[in-house]
C-alpha cells in the first residue's frame, strides 16, 4: 500500500509534506493502545475472510467463476474505469481553470466544484431517477409535448454519470493541492529556457501535479468499487449490488464476492503505489510563490459555461427535484405521512455517538503517528485506513457475521453499527488529529518539560489545547459524514431505530417518492454543513 | 533625504567616457521603462544600457524594484512604459511584449528553481531540446565541466548541496547559449563563507562562458566585488550608474551615499579658500568639484569611518562630541559619534584603541582624497 492517499487530510499532508520528526521513542502504554485500536478495526475484515475459507473449495471455485460473477467482475472494473477516466477528464481541466487561470469568480467557483464530494451519491442517483427515469418529472413535464420515451437513465450510463459527477471532486481537489503547493518559479525557468507556456505545463507542471492527480484518482477508484446506493438505485450488477442481494439468500456467496472484491481493491491500490512511486521524491525547490496567471482570453465563456454544467448536473438538479417533490408533497396534504422526525433524532444520535468513540480511538493513534516516528505508529496508522479501502458493504456485512456468530447480543444494536460506522470514518478522524499534532512545534513541548512538566502534563497543559480544532474539526466530519451512511445502516440497523436514511431507503423501494423529499434535504443541508467544516479547517491550517 | 543629483560630478566627468557605450557593443537596453501594478510603482522612467561581456549589478535594497527590473528583461513582466532591447532588437513595450521563450535570455532563479522530476544533466538540457543526443550530451557535459560538476549528471537536484544546486542552475541558464544571462540575488540562498567562495566562481564561469551577465541584489559587498558596473537602484529609480570605486568614491546622491559604506555627514559652511565644520576646517579644494559659485553655501560633507579619526578630550567642555555607540567588527571598531550639532559620524579604529560609550572625545578630519558633498537640507 502506498502512501496513506486515502481522504483529503492525507492530500494536504502530500502537498505540505508535512511528516514528524525523529529520535525519541514513543511511550509503551500510547503504543499498545494503538495497536489495540488498530486491531480492532482490522478484526471484522479477518473474520470475514476466515468466514469465506470456510466455504467448500470446489463450491467457492465453481462459485467465483461461475458466468454470473465473471459478469459482475467485468461490471465492476468497466464502471471504476469509466468514472476514473471520466473524474480525470473533468477534475484536472477544472483544477487548473480555477487555480492557475483569471477564470472570473475563481473562489466562488472552487467551492461550488467541491461540493459535490460531501453529497451522498444516492441521493444524486435518487434525484437523477427520479427527474429522467420513464416516469420522472422530465417525463412528465414533456409528455404533453409528445415524447413519448426518454432515453433511460438505468444502467451503466446513468450510473457511470452520477459517480462521476459526485467523485470528480477527488481528482479536483488532489489536483488543486498540487498545482498549488508546486513552486511557480519552475515555470518560470521553463518559460527562460524556451518552452511556451503550453509546452512548460507538459515538460514541467504535469510530471509536477501528476501525484496529485494520481492520489485523486485513486480515491476516485476506490469510490466507484465501494460505491453502493448507486449501482443498487440504477440496477447495475457490480459487487456491491450483489453483496447486498446475495447476503438474504446466500451467506457463502456473499462471503466469497466480499473477498473478491477485496482483492481488486487491493490491486488499485497496488497500481497506485506503482505510479507514484516513478514520480521521485517529495523535494521541493524553495518557497512556494503565486503563479503568474494564464489569461483565458476567449475561452473564458467555454470554460465558465462549463462550470455551469457541472454545478448545475451535480447541485442544482437534486435540489431542484428535492424541493418540487417538497412543494409538491405539501399541495398534496402535507408531506409528513410516514415521516417522523424522531428519524432524524435517531440519526443525529448515532452520528454523535460515533464521533465520541472515534475522537477518543484517533487520538492515540494520531498522536503517536504525528509525534513519533515509530515503525508501529505508521503501521497502526495505515491499519486505521483499512475503513477507507475496504466498501462499507463489506465491513457491515463482516460485522452481520459476528453478530450472527459470536455475538447474538450485539446483532441488530446500537453497539454495532456504532462499532461499523467508527471502523469506517475513523480515518477521517485520524487525518485531522495526526496534521494537527505534527503541526504543534516539538519545541513547545520541550519548553513544558523545561519548565517541570512530566510528558503527560506537558501532552494536557500544551499540546492538547493546540490540537483541540484539529480533533473537533475531525469529530464534526465524522458525525456528518456517519448522518449519510448507507450500507452499514441498512445492514445493521436495530430493529425500531429508523433514521433519515434508511427512511430515504424503504420510501424509495416502496416508490413513495414525495416522503423522501425532507429527509433528503435535510441529507443534502448535513453535506453543506460537512463543506463548511472542511473550508473552515482549511483556512486553520493556512 | 534628497534625491539632488547636483551637476558637478557630471561636469567633473568620473565615469563619462564608461557610460556612453558605442550602440555596436549594447547587449541590452532599457529605454525609460516604468512597472506599474495597479496604483503601486515598482519601476519608474528607467534607462540603462548593459554592454556585450560585461557583469552589470543592479543594488539596492529590497522593494527597490531591481527584481522586477530582472523580471522585465526576462519576459516575466511586460512595462507599462518605455521599451526593451535585446542584441540590437525591440523585444518589449507599452502594447506588446514578447514571452521569455521567445527572448534569448537566461535566468538563474534566486531559489535555482531546478526541476526536481529531472536529473542534473536533464535539467541542463532542458532548454536544448532540438539538438541531437550527441550534441547534447556533448553540450551537458562541457557545461557540467564548466561548474566543475563532471560525474554528476544521474544525480538528483535533491542530493546535491546549496553550492551544486546553484552551479547546476547557472549550467543549465548557459545552455542554450543565451545573449543574456539574468541572476536574481544569486547568492542569498548560499551560507555566508560558500557566497565569498561562489562569487569568485561565478566571475570564472562567466568570463569563461563569455556572456554578458545582469545580477541584482541587495548585498553591497557582493555588487562592489564582482561586478564591471553596477546601477544603484532607489524607489523604483536609477539613482547612479558607474564603476564600482567610481560609484562608491563619488555618490550622486544621498541615497547612494548612504546606502554604499557606513556614511556619516558633516555639515560644513563653504567660505572661499576653506569648509568650516564642528570639527575643524579643511581646504576647499578637497571638495569634489566645488568652484567659486558654491562659496557661502551650506553643505553635507560625507565622510566614512576611515575618513575620521579620534582622540580623548581634554575635558568636557571643550570637546566635539561624546561616543553613542560602539561596534566591535573584530579587527576593529565602529564608533558612533555624536557632534555638538547634532551631525552623527561614524569612526573607525584600530581594536588597540579603545574608547567608552559616553566618552567625550574630539574628531579629526584625516582622509586625503577629495570629499563628495552634497546641498544642506
Amino acid at each position: 500500500m502506498s502512501d496513506d492517499t486515502f481522504d483529503l487530510e492525507s492530500l494536504t499532508d502530500i502537498a505540505t509534506g508535512l511528516r514528524p520528526g525523529t529520535g525519541e521513542k514513543p511511550p509503551l502504554a500510547l503504543l499498545a493502545v494503538a495497536a489495540l485500536v488498530a486491531l480492532a478495526v482490522l478484526a471484522p475484515i479477518g473474520w470475514l475472510v476466515a468466514r469465506a475459507f470456510e466455504v467448500e473449495m470446489a463450491r467457492a471455485l465453481a462459485l467465483l467463476t461461475s458466468s454470473s460473477t465473471l459478469t459482475v467482475l467485468a461490471n465492476s472494473v468497466a464502471l471504476v474505469a469509466v468514472v476514473t477516466a471520466a473524474s480525470t477528464a473533468l477534475g484536472v481541466p477544472l483544477a487548473v481553470a480555477t487555480a492557475r487561470t483569471d477564470l472570473p469568480g475563481r473562489r466562488l467557483w472552487t467551492v461550488a466544484l467541491a461540493l459535490p464530494l460531501v453529497v451522498p451519491s444516492y441521493l444524486g442517483a435518487f434525484a437523477y431517477v427520479a427527474a429522467f427515469g420513464p416516469n420522472g418529472t422530465l417525463a412528465d413535464l414533456l409528455a404533453p409535448l409528445g415524447v413519448e420515451s426518454l432515453p433511460s437513465i438505468y444502467g451503466f450510463f446513468g450510473a457511470a454519470l452520477v459517480l462521476t459527477l459526485y467523485v470528480y471532486p477527488y481528482v479536483f481537489l488532489g489536483t488543486r493541492a498540487a498545482l498549488l503547493t508546486m513552486d511557480a518559479s519552475l515555470v518560470e525557468a521553463a518559460r527562460t529556457l524556451g518552452d511556451s507556456s503550453l509546452t512548460a505545463f507538459r515538460r514541467v507542471t504535469l510530471p509536477r501535479i501528476l501525484p496529485g492527480i494520481t492520489a485523486g484518482a485513486l480515491l476516485v477508484a476506490l469510490y466507484a468499487l465501494s460505491d453502493f446506493g448507486t449501482p443498487t438505485i440504477m440496477h447495475v450488477d457490480v459487487f456491491t449490488r450483489v453483496i447486498y442481494v446475495e447476503y438474504s439468500y446466500s451467506r457463502d456467496t456473499a462471503a466469497l464476492l466480499s473477498v473478491q472484491l477485496l482483492l481488486v481493491t487491493a490491486v488499485v491500490l497496488l497500481l497506485e503505489s506503482r505510479v507514484s512511486g516513478a514520480s521521485g521524491s517529495g523535494y521541493a525547490s524553495g518557497q512556494v510563490r503565486s503563479a503568474s496567471r494564464l489569461e483565458l482570453g476567449w475561452l473564458t465563456a467555454p470554460v465558465l459555461l462549463a462550470c455551469t454544467a457541472v454545478v448545475s448536473l451535480a447541485l442544482v438538479v437534486p435540489l431542484g427535484v428535492f424541493t418540487h417533490w417538497l412543494l409538491g408533497a405539501n399541495a398534496l396534504g402535507g408531506y409528513g405521512s410516514g415521516f417522523s422526525w424522531t428519524y432524524a433524532a435517531n440519526s443525529v444520535y448515532a452520528a454523535a455517538l460515533t464521533a465520541g468513540v472515534a475522537v477518543l480511538a484517533a487520538l492515540p493513534v494520531g498522536y503517536l503517528s504525528g509525534r513519533y516516528d515509530s515503525r508501529l505508529g505508521r503501521l497502526a496508522e495505515r491499519a486505521t485506513y483499512a475503513g477507507y479501502a475496504v466498501p462499507g458493504i463489506v465491513i457491515a456485512l463482516a460485522l452481520v457475521y459476528v453478530g450472527v456468530r459470536y455475538a447474538r447480543g450485539l446483532y441488530q444494536t446500537l453497539p454495532l453499527l456504532v462499532f461499523a460506522y467508527v471502523v469506517r470514518f475513523l480515518p477521517q478522524a485520524v487525518g485531522t488529529t495526526r496534521s494537527s499534532v505534527v503541526q504543534v512545534d516539538r519545541r513547545l513541548v520541550e519548553a513544558a518539560k523545561t519548565l517541570g512538566d512530566s510528558s503527560l502534563a506537558a501532552f494536557r497543559r500544551v499540546t492538547l489545547p493546540l490540537i483541540l480544532h484539529g480533533v473537533s474539526a475531525g469529530a464534526a466530519l465524522v458525525f456528518l459524514t456517519t448522518m449519510k451512511e448507507l450500507p452499514a445502516t441498512l445492514l445493521l440497523q436495530p430493529a425500531n431505530f429508523r433514521t433519515l436514511v434508511t427512511y430515504i431507503w424503504t420510501a424509495r423501494e416502496s416508490g413513495f417518492y414525495g416522503r423522501v423529499a425532507v429527509p433528503a434535504l435535510c441529507l443534502l443541508a448535513v453535506s453543506a454543513l460537512s463543506m463548511l467544516v472542511i473550508l473552515a479547517r482549511d483556512r486553520h491550517t493556512d | 533625504m534628497s534625491d539632488t543629483h547636483h551637476t558637478v560630478q557630471t561636469e567633473h566627468g568620473v565615469d563619462a567616457p564608461r557610460d556612453a557605450p558605442d550602440a555596436d557593443s549594447i547587449a541590452l537596453e532599457l529605454d525609460g521603462v516604468t512597472k506599474r501594478y495597479g496604483t503601486e510603482t515598482a519601476v519608474e522612467d528607467v534607462s540603462l544600457a548593459v554592454r556585450e561581456g560585461e557583469l552589470f549589478t543592479l543594488l539596492g535594497p529590497s522593494g527597490c524594484g531591481k527584481t522586477t527590473t530582472l523580471r522585465l528583461l526576462a519576459g516575466l513582466e511586460g512595462p507599462t512604459a518605455g521599451t526593451v532591447s535585446i542584441a540590437g532588437s525591440e523585444v518589449a513595450d507599452a502594447a506588446r511584449a514578447s514571452p521569455p521563450n521567445e527572448r534569448d535570455v537566461g535566468l538563474v532563479f534566486q531559489d535555482f528553481a531546478l526541476f526536481p522530476h529531472l536529473t542534473v544533466a536533464e535539467n541542463v538540457a532542458y532548454g536544448i531540446p532540438d539538438a541531437s543526443d550527441a550534441e547534447r550530451d556533448e553540450r551537458v557535459s562541457s557545461l557540467l565541466e564548466l561548474v566543475d560538476l563532471a560525474g554528476f549528471e544521474e544525480r538528483d537536484p535533491s542530493e546535491l548541496s546549496g553550492g551544486q544546486q546553484q552551479r547546476v542552475a547557472l549550467a543549465r541558464a548557459l545552455a542554450p547559449e543565451p545573449d543574456v544571462l539574468l541572476l536574481d540575488e544569486p547568492f542569498s540562498s548560499l551560507d555566508v563563507r560558500l557566497r565569498v567562495e561562489m562569487r569568485e566562481e561565478l566571475k570564472r564561469i562567466l568570463s569563461a562562458a563569455g556572456v554578458t551577465a545582469v545580477s541584482v541584489t541587495h548585498d553591497q559587498e557582493e555588487a562592489l566585488s564582482i561586478s564591471d558596473r553596477v546601477g544603484v537602484m532607489h524607489d523604483g529609480h536609477l539613482e547612479q550608474v558607474g564603476a564600482p570605486e567610481a560609484v562608491f568614491e563619488n555618490p550622486e546622491s544621498r541615497f547612494v551615499a548612504s546606502f554604499l559604506g557606513q556614511a556619516g555627514f558633516l555639515s560644513g559652511h563653504i567660505e572661499s579658500d576653506t569648509v568650516e565644520t564642528a570639527v575643524g576646517e579643511f581646504p576647499r579644494e578637497q571638495l569634489t568639484g566645488s568652484t567659486e559659485q558654491y562659496v557661502d553655501a551650506l553643505v553635507d560633507v560625507l565622510v566614512r569611518p576611515d575618513d575620521v579619526a579620534l582622540s580623548p578630550a581634554d575635558s568636557e567642555m571643550d570637546a566635539d562630541g561624546v561616543v553613542v555607540r560602539r561596534q566591535y567588527t573584530g579587527p576593529s571598531f565602529v564608533y558612533h559619534v555624536e557632534l555638538d550639532n547634532g551631525d552623527r559620524v561614524r569612526c573607525q579604529h584600530n581594536h588597540t584603541e579603545s574608547y567608552d560609550v559616553g566618552e567625550p572625545v574630539d574628531l579629526a578630519l584625516v582622509a586625503d582624497h577629495a570629499l563628495a558633498w552634497y546641498p544642506s537640507i
